[in-house]
């Protein structure tokens, strides 16, 4: 899960350089709506409303917060998106409360299990490593196949020259705002059952999102999807060496050596070195 | 006209580097802007291109004012600019960077084979990443790029820049056949000899003003530009 926050930053990140701090926000919100909405729609249906108006909330915030910006300088819109994220966990705060939700299982119920090559699954996991697998491979055909998608990648790789060619720089960062509201709010659902629903969950899932980002390296989904199921398993294992209320500092230990050895993550090549012609 | 720049002023911060500048290109035309580092050129094209907000003054292209439109729209006017340092899209591959050159063309496919015909070079690199291109190659491909929008005004900001002598002679013969082509040509060029032997006309700009104009055939015989740019009054004064 933490996956594919990491997703999320890099969809952001590609197509405007900025780092979304409000990206845990969207997957509690995809969970929070699709909660709400479960108790008189069939959860199916649910998710799919839930996911369609996070992402329009997302462009929502684009367009109200970013699009009149005088200057579009990296650190004034990460500084944004904390702020962001702080009033949007005081609206859902306000909006549904301090209990701790979930949405029921999609298959099964929390004692079915699946087997899968000896191991015990919950049907859930199966959603979720799903659901990830799905996005990764949709989105690289995103990215790689359509011109569109390229568009966006133009944009994270030259700004100047992308408007140059004609491509509105403005309509490509409110639908990569969309994109990753949507994508986080698909992976608040899935993760619902299993991880819970809470007003607060964001930044922790934000921060452990971002670490996953950077091991992967930014800008690459694939590497990101590896990042989170490294962070994920090192949180896990940490616990059988550290005590389980420790359990953060792993997440926020692999964020700081990372951005001390390899700020450019383990798949990432260093930015900012570029071959001068001849 | 087709571009029509009148008393245009524009900077950065409180700092004015272009400072009323007036100028047209007909089409059809090679117009060139000549002068020194720091004279304010660039800044010139990137306000044109929509890149830098004017201060004052109009632009206008095909006699419509294009001040304060967002740079994206300016394609819409068939106008393109290749900005200085060639800013292709590096990590992505040449193939892809011609195709987004047509972002708004729906012809795009047919004008990447006519780009392929003007630089055949191209053509075998198609899935090379544009970062790893020679500096020649990827001043074809800018070009390139910016031809695949098809434009009827091109502006180039310094496109022999940093490349071989045999390079710079390969980049002027391709605009004198866009001329040929009909794409009307504003030149930005620091080799004043190679851009006045391809003009038509000519202007002189020096710390944000315009300090001369004329017919490009004149131009390389005045004295004050053959000493100031062209180096040839400090040869005949040494020899």
């Amino acid at each position: 899960m933490y996956a594919i926050v990491a997703i999320g930053f890099n969809i952001i990140y590609s197509a405007t350089g900025v780092l979304n701090f409000a990206q845990g926000e969207f997957v509690m919100l995809g969970g929070m709506v699709a909660i709400t909405l479960a108790s008189f729609l069939p959860v199916p249906v649910a998710v799919a409303v839930a996911v369609a108006i996070v992402t329009l909330f997302g462009c929502g915030l684009e367009l109200v917060f970013f699009r009149r910006l005088r200057s579009h300088s990296i650190l004034h819109m990460i500084i944004i998106t904390i702020g962001l994220s702080i009033v949007i966990q005081e609206l859902a705060l306000h909006v549904w409360d301090e209990k701790v939700r979930s949405l029921p299982y999609f298959t099964g119920n929390e004692a079915s299990s699946v087997k899968l090559l000896g191991a015990a699954l919950s049907p859930q996991v199966i959603w979720v490593l799903g659901t990830a697998a799905i996005v990764v491979v949709l989105l690289q055909l995103f990215y790689k196949r359509t011109l569109y998608g390229r568009a966006m990648r133009a944009c994270s790789s030259n700004l100047e020259a992308a408007m140059l060619v004609g491509i509105n720089a403005g309509n490509m960062r409110t639908a990569a705002f969309g994109l990753s509201a949507g994508l986080g709010a698909l992976a608040g659902c899935v993760i619902s059952p299993i991880s819970m629903t809470h007003y607060e969950m964001g930044p922790g899932l934000a921060i452990k999102g971002f670490a996953a980002a950077i091991l992967g390296g930014l800008g690459n989904p694939m590497a990101a999807v590896v990042g989170g199921l490294t962070v994920g398993l090192i949180e896990a294992f940490s616990v059988s060496v550290i005590p389980s209320a420790f359990k953060d500092v792993a997440a926020f230990a692999i964020l700081l050596a990372m951005l001390f050895l390899r700020p450019h993550g383990l798949f990432g090549r260093p930015s900012g070195v570029s071959v001068r012609e001849v | 006209m087709l571009l029509q720049v009148r008393n245009l002023r524009c900077g950065y911060g409180s700092l004015e580097i272009v400072k009323g500048v007036s100028l047209h290109v007909d089409a059809g035309e090679i117009v060139t802007l000549l002068g020194a580092n720091g004279a304010g050129k660039t800044s010139l094209l990137r306000a044109i291109a929509g890149l830098l907000p004017i201060w004052s003054g109009d632009i206008r292209v095909n006699l419509r004012s294009v001040v304060g439109e967002p740079p994206w729209t300016r394609i819409s006017h068939a106008m393109m600019l290749v900005p200085e340092g060639r800013q292709l899209f590096g990590d992505m591959t040449v193939w892809e960077n011609l195709l987004l050159g047509g972002y708004h063309n729906l012809d795009r496919k047919r004008a990447i084979e006519d780009v392929y015909e003007r630089f055949p070079h191209l053509k075998g690199r198609l899935r090379q990443l544009a970062g790893t291109l020679s500096g020649g190659e990827q001043q074809m491909l800018a070009l390139g790029r910016a031809l695949v929008a098809r434009p009827r005004l091109l502006l180039l900001d310094e496109p022999s820049l940093g490349l071989a002598p045999l390079m710079v002679r390969e980049v002027f013969n391709c605009i004198k056949r866009l001329k040929e082509d009909g794409v009307t040509v504003f030149l930005v060029e620091q080799n004043a000899v190679a851009a006045l032997e391809i003009a038509d006309r000519a202007y002189v700009m020096e710390t944000g003003e315009i300090i001369l104009e004329g017919e490009a055939a004149d131009l390389v015989t005045n004295p004050e530009v053959r000493r100031a740019y062209l180096g040839k009054g400090y040869k005949e004064i040494w020899e």
